[in-house]
């Protein structure tokens, strides 16, 4: 372990990294799946000891092939990374798990070693975005999840998931062209990639313009792929047929990891040096975000298809993300990063339950599930559970966060007032999307018969998450503590 | 002269994007964007930006070309009825180039030995090359050892588009590959032109030929794997055009590029591991060898081929998925 130690943050995305083409040379099914799922828990290891680390010391640092910073690349963890490095490798886990059986049903077996291989793409790219420390590489694992993202889409049954993709991949390839000229721009002003040298050196450049513009393409780039309404169109139909445990794994992490881009490269990099850009982030913000909270449970209120209704319900709760970080302060950033990580866990419940629910449920909509809960009480009750945490029931973790941003909007003055009538309302709205599907599912007239409860290699993962659920709505101690000490990074108060 | 040469290619640059997107007829957008690229490689090469200019008339004139064509042959080469929201599209794109102009107003002028991008990073790279790495093209050096981190995610960009491609049409068409292409007794490719052909045969060993050279002198001039993993795979896509697609799948059979894919990336991080466990950071060649500089050199050989490995076994995949489902 000690030997290991100084290599954490490098094994964080190699691991999963080298697996992949070993996986894409096996043949047989399960061994492709045990060797990935075990990849991943690997990935959630390291995360696991990454974040003891930073807790421990702040900051840790690696220099990719012995060469210093801003000349070499630099990976650097801090507690914005590790916290979203435990929720990116442990939704991918969990989900994985499920995979096992959920997927069977939904990729062909000489298929799906290249389909975990992309997987193992995906999670190497995401984790990579969050453990560097420059701003071009942070564009190159991009590119590796999002190309792995969007073969993992296509990867289910159902042909609208093309149509779907192809959307997502051209929204997305605009937000990272986006994205590559607003670095390009900083590049060209201060001859560096390296964030904490760029940060440096934009004060001694003194010139505004070109960074607000190259401020600008970034925002936009990662609202595009961090799916900030109005950006968002490309997001239900994504959510909606992609296969179900890859849908729990983008629901909980893949936007999140966008966002993180975002926040770091504007309030590290932007907001401490070019003059009024702290307002500016808030005046384009905060509306965005109360439209996307509105609006979105509003669509959700009316949908039918399941999956879709909980996509356009991730779109609402982006939206809360966003708020709390347009307030501008520690306690609205805490609220917002603390959102990151619970809403993952009730997301990831959610869609979980989700993906029992269809192992018996041939189409997931509203009407078909009538009076499923007599036949499948595990799945239903998971469902509950993990709708309670959205809502933001006390005792459960979906509660923290709703309660650290009212009390961040509470900070802010007049405005504060009406964003807390804003945020019981949308809870409100989220209460009667969930109800509506409780309600059906526990009193509804049987629709379906032939349903049985799903088998326990898929209902374990889902409790697992479940229980998170309940355990970080009672002792939110570790994402509170994180969340704060990232939040202070993200301000520049902090270590 | 340069300056005025510049204008010139950027003119037609402009003219030839501006022709592509009027073009309502596919074929001849892919054709003009293969003439876009060439341009624009030119446009690299007058910048003596030699190793870009050499990628993009590869891949970007080349292989993209091919590939675009195969999409075609799947599809149609008509363009649906345009969009209604024109205008609007327009609108935003204006909007968009206007923000890029303004963010270029105030850059360094064109050539500044006094701009950002000059006096920062670049002394650097260019003394250590010297010193540590002690190769002649210090692109190469920054590209394999000094950002190789960066260098190996791309590895890992081409790697997943051909996972991506096998995954999506790769292998569940159901055809077996002695029934792909087309059907028994009419010749494939191109066997009945007989020029085109016997022409084409004499530059395949020529391509490859100049392909290894770029390949084994990237670290002397301008080139590199992602370059000559290009050629490569264009030599043995001309091959199969002319021979048919039977023919190439003999030479390199799927089985061997799919390990070529695996293999190439897997070569690179077997380095980058070789590093660690030799006492450095992940990608650390200097501790490969007793000499950090011939480590240095021998890393930068091995990744390097590494890379070249990865491009060719994808490119040519991506081909054969193509072909395998319509007719070149």
């Amino acid at each position: 372990m000690s030997a290991l130690q100084p290599h954490l943050p490098a094994l964080q995305v190699i691991v999963p990294m080298l697996t992949a083409p070993l996986v894409a040379l096996l043949r047989e099914r399960q061994f492709s799946w045990l060797v990935t799922t075990a990849a991943s828990l690997c990935a959630f290891a390291v995360a696991i000891a990454l974040t003891m680390v930073v807790l421990e010391q702040g900051t840790i640092s690696y220099e990719m092939g012995s060469w210093p910073p801003p000349f070499g690349i630099a990976l650097s963890i801090d507690a914005v990374s590790a916290l979203l490095l435990l929720v990116v490798t442990g939704a991918s886990s969990l989900a994985l798990i499920a995979g096992a059986t959920s997927l069977q049903a939904q990729c062909e077996s000489d298929r799906q070693p290249l389909f975990y291989a992309a997987w193992l793409l995906a999670l190497a790219g995401l984790c990579g975005i969050l453990v560097t420390a420059d701003a071009f590489n942070i564009f190159v694992f991009m590119e590796i999840s999002s190309l792995a993202s969007y073969v993992l889409v296509a990867g289910g049954p159902d042909r609208r998931a093309l149509p779907a993709v192809f959307k997502y991949l051209v929204m997305g390839t605009i937000g990272a062209t986006f994205y590559l000229i607003g670095v390009g721009v900083i590049y060209l002003m201060t001859g560096t990639l390296n964030l904490a040298d760029m940060e440096v050196r934009i004060q001694q450049v003194g010139e505004f313009q070109p960074f607000l513009i190259a401020a600008a393409f970034i925002t936009v780039g990662m609202a595009l792929k961090a799916a900030i309404f109005p950006l968002h169109v490309w997001l239900p139909n994504a959510y909606t047929f992609a296969p179900h445990v890859v849908t729990v794994f983008f629901a909980a992490c893949a936007t999140k990891v966008s966002l993180y881009v975002l926040l770091r490269l504007d309030f590290v990099v932007f907001q401490q040096n070019v003059g009024g850009h702290d307002v500016q982030f808030a005046y384009f913000m905060l509306p965005l975000s109360v439209l996307a909270i509105l609006i979105a449970s509003a669509v959700a209120i009316f949908e039918a298809n399941l999956k879709r209704l909980f996509a356009w319900s991730s779109v609402a709760q982006i939206g809360y993300i966003t708020l709390g970080a347009s307030l501008i302060s520690q306690a609205g950033l805490t609220a917002s990063l603390l959102h990151m990580f619970n809403h993952a866990l009730a997301k990831g419940a959610l869609f979980l339950a989700l993906a029992c629910l269809a192992m018996s449920v041939a189409k997931l909509r509203v009407d078909e599930i009538g009076g499923i809960a007599r036949r499948m009480p595990w799945t239903m009750a998971a469902f509950v559970v993990g709708g309670l945490s959205l809502i933001g029931v006390p005792g459960t973790a979906g509660f923290i966060s709703k309660w650290y941003l009212i009390q961040a909007a509470f900070g802010a003055g007049s405005v504060g007032i009406a964003l807390i009538i804003i945020i019981l309302i949308s809870s409100l709205m989220a209460v009667v999307y969930i109800w509506r599907v409780v309600e059906t599912a526990y009193f509804g007239e049987a629709a379906n018969d032939e349903a049985r409860e799903a088998p326990l290699a898929i209902l374990v993962p889902t409790w697992i998450a479940v229980a998170l659920n309940i355990f970080f709505g009672l002792h939110p101690n570790l994402p509170v503590e994180l969340s704060s000490r990232a939040a202070a990074v993200l301000l520049g108060t902090g270590p | 002269m340069t300056v005025v040469f510049s204008m010139f290619l950027l003119t037609l640059l402009l003219i030839t994007a501006i022709a592509v997107v009027h073009a309502g007829n596919l074929f001849v957008a892919v054709m003009l964007s293969g003439i876009f690229s060439l341009l624009l490689a030119l446009n690299f090469f007058l910048l003596d930006a030699a190793d870009v200019a050499l990628t993009e008339a590869a891949v970007g004139a080349g292989i993209s070309t091919v590939l675009f064509l195969g999409a075609l042959s799947l599809t149609t080469d008509r363009e649906k009825s345009p969009s209604p929201h024109r205008l609007l599209s327009l609108a935003i794109v204006a909007v968009t180039t206007l923000a890029v102009i303004m963010g270029t107003l105030d850059k360094p002028s064109f050539g500044d030995p006094e701009a950002p991008v000059q006096v920062h990073v670049a002394p650097w790279y260019l003394e250590t090359t010297r010193e540590a790495i002690q190769i002649p093209n210090v692109v190469t050096a920054v590209l394999s050892s000094f950002r190789g981190y960066d260098t190996l995610g791309e590895v890992f960009v081409v790697f997943t588009a051909g996972i991506g491609v096998l995954f999506l049409i790769g292998r569940h068409s159901g055809t077996k590959p002695q029934d792909i292409g087309p059907p028994h007794g009419e010749p494939s490719g191109l066997r009945h032109y007989l020029i085109p052909r016997l022409i084409g045969r004499m530059l395949v060993p020529f391509i490859m030929l100049f392909g290894l050279y770029v390949q084994f002198h990237g670290e002397y001039g301008p080139g590199g794997g992602f370059q000559a993993g290009a050629i490569i795979a264009a030599s043995i896509i001309l091959y199969a055009l002319l021979e048919g697609e039977k023919r190439a799948l003999q030479v390199l059979p799927r089985s061997v590029l799919v390990g070529m894919i695996s293999g190439g990336a897997l070569l690179y991080s077997a380095v980058g591991v070789a590093g660690m466990l030799m006492g450095g950071n992940f990608l650390d060649y200097s501790v490969l060898l007793d000499d950090p500089v011939k480590g240095q050199q021998i890393g930068i050989i091995l990744i390097e081929a590494g890379v070249g490995i990865t491009v060719t076994g994808v490119l040519l995949s991506i081909f054969h998925a193509f072909a395998a489902r319509g007719r070149f």
